[in-house]
């Protein structure tokens, strides 16, 4: 399991993450929503998606 | 294993440090960066950092715990590398030993050669570029900003918010015109001129004046204007100099293949980001340096993965790149978000709201769709990314 987090206070609604991993983020409006908890499968998406923020937002674990 | 020697301490260094990392290289890595600070975040400098504050802790990127063994040689700067031995020298005469290199040392804010005082005279690329020019942007101060590029832009919009006065003097027609064709730009212009930006266009600065402190500017046409900070976002120059010597393609930056390999190279070496003119098949593999900060990741991802197979004997994926360019830019409480390379456009259309609303606009060439550009519409642009990235002549 790989766990995500998004920094609601930080996140500006870029949607570079939706782009990255469409399967965890959606964005519709700012923050972001997402699923916290992703099989490890995904978790090059989710560091590809965490690397893609330009604010920083998004934590991996 | 070998030993890895990166050269330059911002974003594509840390990128690729921890691509190699994940494509299996565990030999050491030394980092050399002639800033104080471990890789931060630029963008913001322009940004909300301008306008609320430099807070280092805020602006670091988090690095993964895989390059938790990476040498920093923070403070510290290369002056010279020789590719045929692996060796590069610092500026305290130290000489460090590489079987591989990566180039990383991005670009410097071009600095034009006039006359009068220098100080009050800024550039911003990093974060103390950036607490010298807060320091300044008082309210009611007149701040002259020479250049209608995005880096001069954001700081004319932030300056305003600081309440400053702020004129915008460049040779172009209309801001961001490059990037942007000159009928965004001109729209751009006048959600500026609407915040109380003034605009120069068609213009030079001469000369400054005052005593020590820059005090006015005199313009090409024989005007005159107050200028008690000035910020010059004219282009940028390549951090290339210390590369003299090794016969590489230098003229635009480092060239590098479609897998990062720096070309003419005698030793196993890459380049990425800012600096690196790298091919993309995306838009006919010339060679293009774009200093995007999608950049920087897309490159050093790769060039990690380069250098590690070269480093235990494997050959490199040497199949094309296609990444993507993605650029943002807030300027007030605009949001303006672009995919591709509109800037290699031939026309542009608008296809959804109008120039003075939130709106997307597309840009193609001869074949077809080369970008698009979104002004407040940013979560409407994933067909156009699917769209553009099946442009790859692969
Ligand atoms: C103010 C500002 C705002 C920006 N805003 C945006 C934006 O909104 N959107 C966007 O997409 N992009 C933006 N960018 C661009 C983006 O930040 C860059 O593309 C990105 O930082 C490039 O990363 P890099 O690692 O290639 O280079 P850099 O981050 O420049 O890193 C290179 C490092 O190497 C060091 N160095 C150079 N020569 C040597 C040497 N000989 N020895 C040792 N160290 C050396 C440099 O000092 C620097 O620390 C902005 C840039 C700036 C400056
Ligand atoms: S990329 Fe970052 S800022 Fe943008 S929507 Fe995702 S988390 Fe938010």
């Amino acid at each position: 399991m790989a766990r995500i987090l998004v920094d609601a206070d930080k996140c500006q609604g870029y949607g570079q993450c939706c782009y990255e991993a469409p399967a965890i983020f959606t964005l519709i409006d700012a923050p972001v929503t997402y699923v916290a908890d992703v099989d490890e499968s995904l978790r090059d998406d989710a560091e590809r998606a965490a690397d893609a923020c330009p604010v920083q937002a998004i934590t991996v674990e | 294993m070998g030993e890895v020697v990166i050269v330059g301490g911002g974003l594509g260094a840390l990128r690729t440090a921890e691509s190699l990392r994940s494509a299996g290289h565990s030999g050491p890595i030394t980092v050399v960066g002639d800033e104080l600070f471990p890789p931060y975040n630029r963008p913001p400098l322009s940004k909300d950092a301008l306008l609320d504050g430099i807070d280092m802790a805020r602006l670091e990127f988090r690095r993964r715990p895989s390059v938790d063994d990476v040498t920093w040689r923070l403070g510290r700067r290369v002056v010279a590398a020789d590719l045929s031995s692996g060796t590069i020298t610092l500026d305290d005469g130290t000489l460090l030993k590489a079987d591989g290199l990566v180039v990383a040392s991005g670009i410097r804010p071009r600095r034009l050669p006039l006359a009068g005082p220098a100080e009050g005279r800024f550039a911003l690329r990093t974060a103390a570029d950036a607490e010298q020019i807060r320091s300044r942007l008082t309210p009611g101060s007149h701040v002259l900003i020479m250049g209608a590029g995005f880096i001069g832009c954001e700081v004319a919009a932030t300056a305003r918010r600081l309440g400053c006065e702020v004129t915008v003097v460049a040779l172009d027609d209309e801001p961001m015109i490059r990037p942007l064709g000159a009928q965004v730009g001109a729209a751009m212009r006048r959600r500026h001129e609407r915040e109380g930006v003034r605009f120069r266009l068609g213009h030079t600065i001469d000369s400054f004046h005052g005593d020590e402190q820059v005090r006015s500017a005199s313009l090409s046409d024989g005007s005159e204007l107050p200028a008690d900070v000035v910020v010059e976002a004219v282009g940028s120059v390549t951090n290339t100099e210390w590369l003299d010597g090794n016969a590489l393609d230098l003229s635009d930056g480092v060239l590098v293949d479609s897998a990062m390999r720096i070309v003419g190279s005698a030793m196993p070496a890459v380049a990425v980001g800012d600096v690196a003119r790298h091919p993309n098949a995306l838009f006919g593999n010339v060679p293009y340096r774009v200093e995007h900060w999608s950049i920087p990741t897309e490159t050093g991802r790769r060039a990690g993965r380069t250098l590690a197979a070269q480093l235990s004997g494997d050959d490199p994926d040497t199949g094309p790149f296609t990444a993507l360019p993605s650029f943002w830019s807030d300027q007030y409480d605009i949001s303006l978000q672009s995919f591709g390379m509109p800037g290699l456009a031939t026309r542009l259309e608008v296809v959804d709201g109008s120039l003075d609303e939130p709106c997307i606009i597309e840009y193609r060439d001869d074949d077809g769709l080369v970008g698009v550009v979104g002004i407040d519409r940013t979560s409407d642009l994933t067909g156009y990314r699917t769209r553009l990235q099946d442009r790859a002549i692969v």
